[in-house]
């Protein structure tokens, strides 16, 4: 059988760049917060990666417009396409809101936002008491909401790559 | 596992033996569940008992009861601004712009210790003055002092066990003295450190206490070199030993007081940087260090502006501790991290809430002007 069409190198690189970017980010940030000796020294790394993030996205969304990503194997049915565009729709979606809802949540409290050493980002939103609280939870909930989407995509390509062998880990594999 | 990942597609595919797809979905549910793990463990769900800023929180709302809106600790207080002049001394240590020569516009909170925010003022109680230095280019310098030379905790754990001892019996509606006296027993640094604490008289208000940083920080100069310091803010107002009579006083004594004072006359005090010696204790705010360190004066702190806590800037505002500049780093003391977290926990909470109206009111603050 032909080769499975691959993601462009552009994709792939970004895809598993950004794929540790944010694992790392989910570990720092749930660890950090249960963390009373670590926790200055991981909201540190938090914060700039977090930007990171933020700023591949951009580039990233910009790159599948310029590279489409190949067609879908022919073994997804509808409901399947579906379902891998929702999940792909809303892992772009979070990694471009988490890290603005961090942002928000950071100005709204009006805590500078330190990327390095003198280098920080201004204020996005006013300081309000109420819309610090409400970010701040919303940041919870979209990362572990992240998380579980993360944990779809693995399984989803697990099973497509040991049980339908329909060779989809190869379309994205460095 | 690369065997299963490298299976040849194969355009007919030969169906699956069902022990094989047995086999390779387990696979799939096992990685997934590691996973779950993995982020499981990190995120403390596996260790119920660890020390988090939430527990920690936890125990200050156990202690001082849960007051919607406040500080769970140093929950009473008002909020002051005003000015720093920098006398350009700090240059030499500390790259940040806030020791250049200039001024500097301040925002503060005095306060006293405590999570009750409607306590009755007293000795007892330690004074806090949280400062905020609005630096020029945006950057921001955040510290919270107290008027004790020594801090009686070297550690957030021993923070901590001491808030769980003193938790009232509900029975005597006192602390067990059995339980704080095993406390102190397993912290003879408590016991050096409540000495050293006694050792020094008590001002009479907040306008003539010194207030000190503790927690030692490392200083970076453009050079790139550091030296360890701890700071402190000596008043210039003349001082004057707290009275010892335990007449009945108005409940809000200390602030009142503060208030009427700064309707005055602006209040004043000088920043101090004690410069460390290589072998000084940073990492123990327990121990003062040895007399006969470099002590800068750096500027002037004038503060002119007194607000109630339901019109001050500062009742939004989270002292942390490690809200620093460049030019002004963090130590090895364990405090600095524990306290920014639990600042984060306790302002997080706070944030959250309907206000409530402070007890110092607006009225209280401005009976004067
Ligand atoms: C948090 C980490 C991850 C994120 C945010 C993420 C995100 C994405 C996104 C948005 C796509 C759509 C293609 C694109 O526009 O780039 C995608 C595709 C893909 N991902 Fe991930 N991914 C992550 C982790 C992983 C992991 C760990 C694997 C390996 C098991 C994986 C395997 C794949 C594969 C094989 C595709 C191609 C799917 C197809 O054939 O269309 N991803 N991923
Ligand atoms: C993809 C990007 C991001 C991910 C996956 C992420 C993830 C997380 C997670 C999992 C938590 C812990 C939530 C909890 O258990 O309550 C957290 C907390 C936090 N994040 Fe993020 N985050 C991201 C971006 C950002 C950005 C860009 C900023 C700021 C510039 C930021 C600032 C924070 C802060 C300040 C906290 C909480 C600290 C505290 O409450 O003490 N995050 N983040
Ligand atoms: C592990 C040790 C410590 C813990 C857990 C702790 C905890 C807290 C908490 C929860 C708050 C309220 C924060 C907020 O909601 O904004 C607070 C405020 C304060 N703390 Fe600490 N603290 C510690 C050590 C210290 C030390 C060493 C000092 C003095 C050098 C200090 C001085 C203050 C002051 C002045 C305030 C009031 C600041 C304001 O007005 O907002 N604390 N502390």
């Amino acid at each position: 059988m032909p080769a499975q069409p691959r993601f462009p190198a552009v994709s792939r690189l970004l895809h598993w760049t950004m794929a540790v970017m944010v694992l790392i980010m989910l570990c720092i940030g749930v660890a950090m917060v249960v963390s009373l000796g670590d926790y200055h020294a991981l909201v540190s790394i938090h914060r700039p990666l977090g930007i990171a993030i933020l700023i591949l996205v951009v580039v990233r969304f910009v790159n599948r417009l310029i590279n489409p990503p190949p067609p879908l194997p022919a073994t997804m049915s509808r409901a399947e396409r579906l379902a891998a565009t929702a999940s792909e729709l809303a892992m772009y979606g979070l990694m471009l809101v988490l890290p603005l809802v961090g942002w928000g949540m950071l100005s709204a409290a009006r805590y500078p936002i330190v990327l390095h050493g003198s280098v920080h980002l201004p204020f996005i939103l006013p300081h309000n008491a109420v819309l610090y609280a409400v970010l701040r939870k919303a940041h919870t909930i979209l990362a572990y909401l992240f998380f579980l989407t993360f944990m779809a995509h693995v399984g989803a390509i697990l099973f497509h790559t040991l049980i339908v062998r329909d060779g989809m880990l190869r379309r994205m594999a460095p | 596992m690369s065997t299963y990942l490298e299976a040849p597609v194969e355009t007919e595919r030969r169906p699956l033996s069902i022990a094989i797809t047995v086999a390779r979905l387990a696979l799939i549910g096992v990685a997934l569940v590691v996973v779950a793990g993995a982020f499981a463990y990190l995120g403390g769900w596996l260790s119920p008992n660890n020390l988090t800023p939430a527990r920690f929180t936890d125990a200050f709302e156990r202690v001082d009861g849960v007051h919607a809106g406040f500080r769970r600790n140093h929950a009473k207080g008002v909020g002051v601004s005003g000015v720093f002049e920098s006398n350009g001394n700090g240059a030499r240590f500390s790259k940040a712009a806030v020791f250049h020569p200039g001024r500097v516009p301040v925002v503060g909170r005095f306060s006293l210790s405590g999570g009750q925010p409607d306590v009755a003022d007293g000795a007892d109680a330690v004074r806090g003055l949280g400062l905020q230095f609005n630096l020029p280019d945006g950057e921001v310098w955040r510290t919270a002092m107290i008027n004790l030379p020594v801090f009686p905790f070297r550690t957030p754990e021993a923070f901590y066990q001491r808030l769980v001892a003193s938790k009232p019996d509900p029975n005597t509606g006192k602390p067990d003295p059995a339980a704080v006296q095993a406390f102190l027993d397993r912290h003879p640094e408590i016991v050096q450190a409540m000495n050293v604490i006694k050792g020094q008289p008590l001002a009479s208000g907040f306008d003539n206490s010194t207030f000190h940083g503790l927690n030692a920080f490392r200083l970076v100069n453009s050079t790139g070199s550091s030296v360890p310091v701890r700071w402190v803010l000596t008043p210039m107002q003349p001082f004057e030993a707290a009275s010892t009579a335990s007449s009945v006083q108005d409940k809000n004594y200390l602030f009142d007081a503060l208030i009427a004072q700064i309707h005055r006359q602006p209040l004043r005090w000088q920043l101090i940087l004690v410069i460390g010696q290589p072998g000084d204790p940073t990492h123990d705010a327990t121990v003062a260090w040895p007399a006969g360190r470099e002590r800068v004066d750096v500027g002037t702190l004038t503060l002119d502006r007194v607000d109630a806590e339901d019109t001050s800037a500062a009742t939004d505002i989270n002292f942390d501790p490690l809200v620093l500049p460049a030019g002004i780093a963090p130590s090895d003391d364990p405090l600095l991290s524990a306290r920014s977290a639990v600042y984060s926990q306790s302002f997080t909470r706070r944030e959250g809430e309907a206000k409530q109206p402070s007890p110092i009111t607006p009225a209280d603050v401005h009976r004067g002007d």
